[in-house]
């Protein structure tokens, strides 16, 4: 019997190139400013679910994203390296959604996807580093949960077997299926498995994609591309109170660009007396030495 | 009613530093609200933890002994708290954001409908506006944090939903004694009220906790290496510095992304605040998030090529050069001159 696998995922916006206008005035972030890429854990934990369906025959592994109409490249990128399928959950009333808002999403939309054995998702993504998102769907679900895991060891018989990275160990942990499991940084990274998948998943297209691509007359080509289902939020049956802003308990207050108090600071070059003479008085003044 | 709550984190009968650095806040905060602090342990063997935490200003300790709930499993502490959350609402929550704290507290603020921030970097009390709704919250939790990678801070509040919960880092709040005689109240719960035997549905099968090797959170002084080091290779020159003044090496998390150091060196809001006598700062540029960790070092040197460097306008000493010019020029002119 083959694994029923969900792997949530997230498109983040690259913090790492962060420019004046990220932020929006309601103090939400403004991610068409930024680009966009697959949150580097949410691949680890493809990873493992890939690895998995490379193990147990008849294994299905299937992403589950929530995000505006580009996150389909999330999708797609999935698709390429080796997923069967995936859900793109993006509806207006989604917007402005704390972590609690979110995880109340995604397990509406797992419920609407059915039966599954594992969901697996990252720790945390890289523009909120809050990792809750995980253990409030697996709540929200009923489920357990096992967090900051680095390798699923085997997952049969209705049992998993998980080797957990914490800060000063490691724990080897065994719980039943079904369950949700978040994957840690320190996990394999994943490669694509077959690079032809990647000419037909680079067409696979969602709906209003579809739809975007038949009124600018660009061409689709015909069936070579998989359709990516895209679900609202009325469609997974979400209640639009508990979504986006007004199902967030949350609120940001203020967002503060911090300009550094300036201190008195002597300055150097790299001469050579200017650095012996800072040794100097390091080793003087005892601080060094 | 209406008090602060820690969740005290323990092994082996001893409480963590985090939670007692949290349980000092927490006092705070209560004075601050005139309200009452309240601890709850749950694990084994905690007959020792009253003395522990009592002279941090807890008024009140909740126990919940049983030789199950240690070492510590997700859904039993979730229910004990859900259901005491429950019977006693409290106004705050607080927890560390440690892989127990982070496993924990997303559960039981989904289960609450209550707001949760993750890795706060203060927490102050303070009141909100909802233009919007007309409305004024008083005495609510700021939840300070950097956000977005640390560019930027926020501030959080939950206005309507209770507990406002919030974790925080071991060392990014200061552990301090209340009063050494402070003496509070014991209340012992029976577990089986709160957890059944289907919550123990993942069982530890092999558990290896050791000191980590890596002490920066200790050292007087540290040499921190960010991205400008260039490369694994070129971070070995902080070791090099680091080794000859006798330091410990940290890490800003560009640098421990891109493979330069162990995740343990990471010093900033996802990873160590560390407050030495000297820090030293080779290649970092200064997001918020990484000065969040390291603010409060008594001297600052910052080595960096541009003179623009965010992190050189709280530096005491700015070195305006290529690390690999400066950190050799630095090991060589104290080698020469320490005596």
């Amino acid at each position: 019997m083959g694994l029923k696998i969900i792997v949530l995922a997230k498109q983040v916006p690259d913090t790492r190139n962060v420019g004046k206008d990220a932020m929006k005035e309601d103090g939400t972030v403004n991610r068409a400013a930024l680009p966009a890429i697959f949150n580097p854990e949410d691949l680890n934990a493809l990873e493992q679910a890939l690895q998995l369906k490379d193990r147990y025959e008849g294994s299905t592994v299937t992403l589950l994203t929530m995000g505006p109409p580009r996150a389909a490249d999330i999708i797609r990128e999935g698709l390429f390296r080796g997923a069967d399928g995936g859900y793109l959950l993006t509806d207006r009333v989604f917007a402005g959604a704390d972590t609690l808002a979110t995880s109340y999403a995604l397990s509406m939309a797992i419920r609407k996807i059915g039966k599954f054995d594992l969901i697996i998702s990252g720790r945390q993504a890289i523009d909120g580093d809050t990792a809750q998102v995980g253990p409030q769907v697996a709540e929200k679900l009923g489920l357990s949960q096992i967090t900051y895991a680095e390798e699923i060891r085997s997952a049969e018989n209705g049992k998993i077997c998980v080797k957990r990275r914490l800060e000063h160990g490691i724990e080897v942990v065994e719980g039943k299926l079904p369950i949700l499991v978040t994957v840690n940084g320190s996990a394999p990274s994943c490669r694509p498995r077959n690079a032809k998948l990647l000419q037909r998943y680079k067409y696979a297209k969602t709906a209003s994609e579809k739809q975007a691509a038949a009124e600018s007359q660009t061409p689709v080509f015909g069936n070579r591309g998989v359709e990516i289902a895209e679900w609202s939020a009325a469609y997974v049956d979400a209640d639009p109170q508990q979504c986006g802003l007004s199902g967030s308990p949350t609120k940001v207050k203020k967002i503060e660009n911090i300009v550094f108090q300036a201190k008195e600071s002597k300055t150097f070059d790299d001469s050579d007396a200017q650095i012996e003479g800072l040794i100097v008085e390091l080793i003087n003044n005892h601080t060094i030495g | 009613m209406n008090n602060i709550f820690v969740y005290l984190e323990i092994e082996n009968g001893k409480v963590e530093d985090v939670s007692l650095e949290l349980l000092t806040k927490g006092r705070s905060l209560a004075n601050r609200l005139s309200c009452r602090l309240e601890a709850v342990a749950a694990g084994a063997n905690l007959d020792a933890v009253g003395q522990q935490v009592f002279p941090y200003g807890a008024d009140v300790l909740h126990v919940f002994d049983d030789s199950r709930l240690e070492p510590y499993t997700s859904l039993p502490h979730t229910q004990i708290l859900v259901k005491l959350f429950r019977d006693e609402k409290p106004q705050i929550a607080l927890m560390g954001a440690t892989s127990i704290g982070r496993d924990l507290g997303p559960r039981v603020s989904s289960a609450l409908f209550s707001g949760l921030t993750a890795d706060c970097t203060a927490l102050e009390i303070g009141d909100h506006e909802e233009k919007k709704e007309g409305k004024t919250y008083k005495d609510l939790l700021y939840q300070i944090r950097p956000a977005f990678g640390g560019n930027i801070v926020a501030t959080i509040v939950n206005p309507d939903n209770r507990p406002q919960m919030a974790t925080v880092r071991e060392g990014v709040m200061k552990k301090e004694i209340y009063r050494v005689d402070y003496k509070g109240e014991t209340v012992k719960h029976k577990v089986s009220d709160y957890v059944s035997d289907e919550d123990f549905a993942v069982s530890i099968i092999e558990r290896h906790i050791e000191q980590s090797k890596i002490n920066i959170k200790s050292s007087p002084i540290i040499v921190a290496g960010g991205y400008g080091m260039g490369s694994k290779e070129g971070f070995e020159l902080c070791h090099q510095l680091a080794s000859v003044i006798g330091a410990e090496v940290g890490a800003s998390r560009a640098a421990v992304d891109a493979g330069f150091a162990e995740h343990e060196r990471q010093i900033g809001q996802t990873g160590v605040t560390v407050r030495p006598k000297l820090y030293i700062a080779c290649g970092i540029s200064g997001q918020i998030q990484h000065v969040a960790g390291m603010q409060d070092s008594s001297l600052i040197i910052s080595i960096n090529s541009d003179p623009a460097a965010p992190i050189n306008s709280i530096a005491d000493y700015v070195i305006t050069g290529e690390v690999e010019t400066v950190i050799p020029k630095m090991i060589k002119y104290y080698r020469k001159n320490s005596k």
